[in-house]
């Protein structure tokens, strides 16, 4: 059992740094939420930063890959995304589409590499 | 012989009001029942039709891809199995989770971590704002929104939009408990997926599968861009992050995202001043 959960420490962490950065927020919602009026532009603010965020966090994995990803030379990762991103905009946001065209992009690429 | 009833009750509705709202709704590949229908006097049932909406999205298909992801990345950062599952579980926000292992996984502290994850979760308090005046009726208690309010992340605030209009009000907490069961449940095989095929897969599809974070994220994102402000934060925040890492300050994520953030306010400010 102990191995299925790893250490105590780490476990303590995802409670302190994972479940209650997120939960506070969603509880803040929650209590505060009748009195934030939805078009404010506090929340326009919110929204970029956390689109930002999220891209920034695109941007690391891409940069810096964790892994195997580390495998795939550079440019065949950055390659991948943009055949993902351009074929996601082709088929007017197929999100589906855009995934698996980025994934065959990133295997026929390293297929051919050997 | 479920479908069977509801075939009869689709049938018995044809020609009233709710046909039109039913012939919409046929889109899905499951439909649910009409407003009037009886089967939803029971919570129960009510439930059972919010777990099974979870096979009429292609955004569940997403979450599969994202959480496969996550696993393998999980696998690939030294973390347990149960750690990866407790953190689908308990955090139930992709970003966030990856956020955690790749700043924890790359050696930064526990609150260097927190703190990144504090402000990636920010977006969480409007979806929240947004969404839960849809749930409520006039008796409803702020502890019975309790469990709802943690399902909350980017695909069942989507789905709420899309699905709770077809819910009787008071109906629509039982049905967002059974969707958001019905999400995580599919995100914890899918963790433990990604977990096992990163570990036991040639390194060729591991990557394949540390790449679909990326991928959906970005795609999913760019989705749900609805103003100038959106595009230019997801733009100025893939360009910046390879700058600021140069630093190698230990919040690379949180000095460029801020930055690239208000920037993008700043330009959304200035356009409405200019139009006003």
């Amino acid at each position: 059992m102990s191995e299925f959960f790893g250490s105590p420490h780490a476990l303590l962490i995802l409670v302190l740094a994972g479940f209650l950065p997120n939960e506070i927020w969603r509880m803040a919602g929650l209590w505060f939420g009748s009195g934030v009026d939805e078009g404010s532009e506090v929340l326009v603010w919110v929204r970029a930063v956390a689109t930002a965020i999220l891209a920034g966090v695109i941007a690391q994995i891409l940069v810096q890959p964790p892994g195997a990803l580390a495998s795939v030379p550079d440019w065949l990762r950055y390659g991948a995304v943009a055949a993902g991103f351009a074929a996601f905009i082709l088929t007017r946001r197929s999100i589906f589409t855009g995934v698996v065209c980025g994934e065959i992009v990133m295997l026929v690429g390293k297929w051919w590499l050997g | 012989m479920a479908a069977l009833s509801r075939c009869l009750l689709d049938a018995g509705c044809f020609g009233q009001p709710y046909a039109r709202n039913e012939s919409k709704s046929h889109r899905s590949p499951l439909a649910l029942p009409p407003l009037s229908s009886p089967s939803w006097q029971s919570p129960l049932r009510a439930f059972a039709w919010g777990m099974s909406s979870v096979a009429s999205t292609v955004l569940t298909l997403v979450l599969f891809a994202t959480y496969l992801g996550i696993g393998a990345l999980a696998h690939d950062s030294h973390f347990s199995l149960g750690w990866a599952l407790g953190s689908t579980l308990l955090v139930w926000a992709g970003p966030a989770q990856i956020i955690l292992i790749s700043t924890l996984g790359s050696g930064a502290t526990a609150v260097q971590a927190a703190i990144a994850v504090t402000v990636s979760a920010i977006r969480l308090f409007p979806m929240v704002v947004s969404v839960l005046p849809l749930m409520k009726t006039p008796k409803t208690k702020r502890r019975h929104l309790l469990l709802a309010t943690h399902f909350i992340a980017v695909t069942l605030w989507v789905e709420c939009y899309r699905l709770l209009p077809q819910v009787p009000r008071e109906r629509r907490i039982a049905f967002t408990h059974g969707l958001g069961c019905g999400l995580v449940t599919v995100c914890m095989v899918a963790t433990t997926l990604g977990y096992g095929l990163a570990a036991n897969l040639p390194q060729l599809f591991a990557a394949a599968i540390l790449l679909l974070t990326p991928l959906a994220f970005l795609l999913s994102t760019a989705r749900n861009c609805r103003q100038i402000s959106d595009v230019l934060a997801l733009v100025l925040g893939l360009a910046m992050f390879p700058l600021v890492s140069m630093l190698h300050t230990g919040v690379d994520i949180l000095i460029s995202c801020v930055t690239a953030g208000t920037i993008a306010y700043g330009v959304h400010w200035w356009r409405e001043r200019e139009r006003a």
